[in-house]
């Protein structure tokens, strides 16, 4: 086991909670009707955008999924601004006209929350494509659910990486359900893993709330990727807490199922527990992280609800080159 | 009866009444469709005949082509019409063209159903409005009722029509009238004359327009929502227009539009989709060529604009009452 730095753990811990605080928060304010729109939240896979993009640089590019507020945050996204583009504002990463399901930040390799789903793995391929074309060293990563697994995109996609040798990761989230759909229902095959080997690649599953788990296989994924070695699979375990959308009946779920969750699966607590029992970091400095997180979450939140919406000319710009 | 319950019992009664009729598509068993749409038929059909699938629109629509020429009647959903671009070439290559191609030996009578339309606070891959797409293909009929009365009858026309059927639902639709004030609650279905809907058979034939209400000084020509917010619009204008709700894109019944037109010499289309080729090009294009010589006004179009559907600003691109009623004042001005 690779042993990590004081930096790096800190900065995981803090990504985690700055996930899990967003969400939480965009949950109590969605159901107050103060977020429009419809939104998917992250929480119980805090760790798996964590543990993969914290390999990356900002010319690493992903893509993303409707699920896509993590994978933001993990890969650098402004979070202030995050929140004005679920608040409809002007200032927000994508001038409002995204919303939750489409946000975006090419500054930051964020290629997008795309609510078609499977839609993102294609655009990863072409990112890696562009990375081997120009010789660059950057790689990309397909981040999608089990759900998506199933579209013929991945498939395609899978074998194109594979076919072209391409540096890209398959970050497979399988948080236990398609949409409303139960994987022991919508997979065929055995499990992820064998089904992605099977395209000629390596493929591994590590448990999605344990970061340092995802960490160390992602690191693999992305070291072998960036040396030329091809793409790679890595298939992260870790149930939602929260429906497929917010306002979810959640009536193909036991309830008792995600109280479980909370207690024995949530991967700050496991994170927090590991690093203070090994002395690596104190309960003090994990604490200020919350803290400030919460702090951050509270302004951003307020910032949003203040701030101005687009001006009516703004709804038909961005078109095309001209308009 | 709602709009979701009344096509809900539209399938009930053709599940029970054609053994070859069956439902899927993702989360419509089990679960009952995220709008509710196919709620307990599963239970009350049996996995065999109301199941769900993958998520994998292109594997459902081509699942059902092939179980449609091998004699069954499948029903598919689409959970919402943005997600269907995926089965696009099984619909444009395969399902449209079947019975060309084969010089009438065989064809598929799938019927997909499929939510539409904006005002849900969707942003753009859960409003859009493809009428326009499909209705150019030529081998597919598409249709979209505005109220439960006819989204039930239609339904039923659909599923025993052996050409296949891209059948439109405005989602915003499903548990309510809306007039197209965002400031305004949906109305009720309960509290409108087309939300008595017969529990049992009963057809509304496709390709048929409806006068919706009858007038003598402006026609108005629309679709689903729309339809509601031009009937809204017009009370508030004060004018008597005559307003159809098209329910057919393809076949078109331009009869019905063209004796109101010429009747009336003025004519407004509304709908929610872009402007630029969308249906209400070809709406236009078909009444002038009926009705050139009795026009007293050019034909006017309010519809959203050339953008996709965005997630700020959806009252300012939805073609709401306020848009429908300053183009009604427009066209009447014209001497």
């Amino acid at each position: 086991m690779v042993e990590l730095s004081q930096t790096v753990l800190l900065k995981a811990y803090r990504l985690m909670r700055t996930i899990r605080e967003f969400e939480s928060r965009v949950a109590v304010e969605f159901e107050a009707g103060t977020v429009p729109g419809f939104t998917h939240l992250y929480l119980g896979q805090e760790a798996i955008a964590t543990g993969v993009c914290m390999h990356l640089t900002d010319a690493d590019a992903i893509s993303s999924t409707h699920r896509g507020h993590g994978h933001c945050i993990a890969k650098g996204c402004d979070v202030k601004k995050m929140m004005l583009e679920l608040y409809c504002k002007r200032d927000g990463l994508c001038k409002g006209k995204g919303g939750s399901m489409h946000i975006a930040d090419i500054s930051k390799g964020m290629l997008g929350a795309n609510a078609i789903v499977g839609a993102g793995a294609p655009l990863a391929v072409g990112a890696a494509l562009t990375a081997r074309t120009l010789g660059t060293p950057n790689v990309a990563v397909a981040f999608g659910g089990d759900g998506a697994t199933n579209q013929g995109t991945v498939f395609e996609s899978m074998n194109f990486a594979v076919v072209l040798r391409l540096p890209l990761i398959f970050a497979v989230e399988n948080n236990g359900y398609g949409e409303h759909t139960g994987i022991s229902y919508h997979l065929g095959a055995k499990d992820l893993v064998t089904r992605s080997a099977a395209f000629g690649m390596p493929a591994e599953e590590v448990d999605g709330t344990d970061f340092f788990a995802v960490y160390e296989a992602a690191g693999r994924a992305v070291a072998r990727a960036r040396a030329g070695g091809g793409p790679s699979t890595v298939v992260s375990v870790a149930a939602r807490w929260r429906g497929h959308f917010e306002g979810d009946p959640q009536t193909y779920r036991d309830l008792a199922e995600i109280k479980e969750l909370r207690k024995h699966k949530d991967c700050l607590k496991k994170f927090r527990q590991r690093v203070i029992a090994d002395g690596s970091l104190k309960a003090e400095q994990l604490d200020a992280i919350d803290a400030e997180v919460a702090q951050l979450i509270d302004a951003a939140v307020n910032e949003a609800k203040a701030a101005p919406p687009p001006a009516p000319e703004d709804l038909t710009t961005d078109v095309y080159v001209s308009y | 009866m709602t709009m979701a319950q009344a096509l809900n019992s539209a399938m009930d009664v053709m599940l029970a009444r054609d053994p070859n009729v069956l439902i899927f598509g993702e989360d419509v068993g089990y679960f009952g469709g995220v709008f509710r749409v196919t709620e307990g038929l599963q239970k009350k059909y049996g996995r065999n005949r109301v199941f769900d699938t993958p998520i994998a629109e292109g594997g459902i629509v081509a699942a059902a082509i092939g179980m449609g020429v091998n004699g069954l009647r499948p029903v598919v959903e689409i959970q919402f019409c943005d997600y269907i671009h995926p089965a696009f070439d099984q619909l444009v290559s395969e399902l449209s063209r079947l019975r060309y191609r084969s010089g009438g030996q065989f064809w598929s009578p799938v019927t997909v159903r499929t939510p539409c339309g904006g005002g849900i606070h969707g942003g753009q891959t859960h409003s859009q409005s493809p009428e326009a797409v499909y209705a150019h293909v030529c081998g597919l009929k598409t249709v979209m009722p505005s109220n439960p009365y006819d989204a039930k009858g239609m339904l039923i026309s659909a599923i025993e029509d052996d050409d296949p059927v891209i059948f439109l639902e405005p989602k915003r639709l499903y548990n309510g009238p809306f007039a197209g004030d965002p400031e305004q609650q949906s109305g009720r279905w309960d509290a409108h004359p087309k939300g008595e809907v017969p529990d049992g058979y009963y057809t509304v034939p496709l390709g048929q327009a409806e006068v919706v209400v009858p007038g003598d000084e402006l026609t108005i020509v629309g679709y689903g929502t729309l339809v509601h917010v031009a009937v809204a619009a017009a009370r508030e204008a004060g004018v008597c227009a005559e307003i159809i709700d098209v329910r057919s894109m393809m076949p078109l019944d331009i009869d019905t539009l063209a004796a109101s037109v010429k009747k009336n010499g003025r004519c407004l289309i509304v709908h929610e989709a872009t402007r630029t080729c969308g249906y209400g090009a070809e709406l236009s294009a078909q009444i002038q060529e009926a009705c050139f010589w009795s026009l007293k006004a050019p034909i006017e179009r309010v519809t959203g604009w050339d953008t996709p559907y965005p997630h700020a600003q959806e009252w300012e691109y939805f073609p709401g009452k306020k848009r429908v009623l300053e183009a009604i004042r427009r066209i009447m001005e014209i001497a």
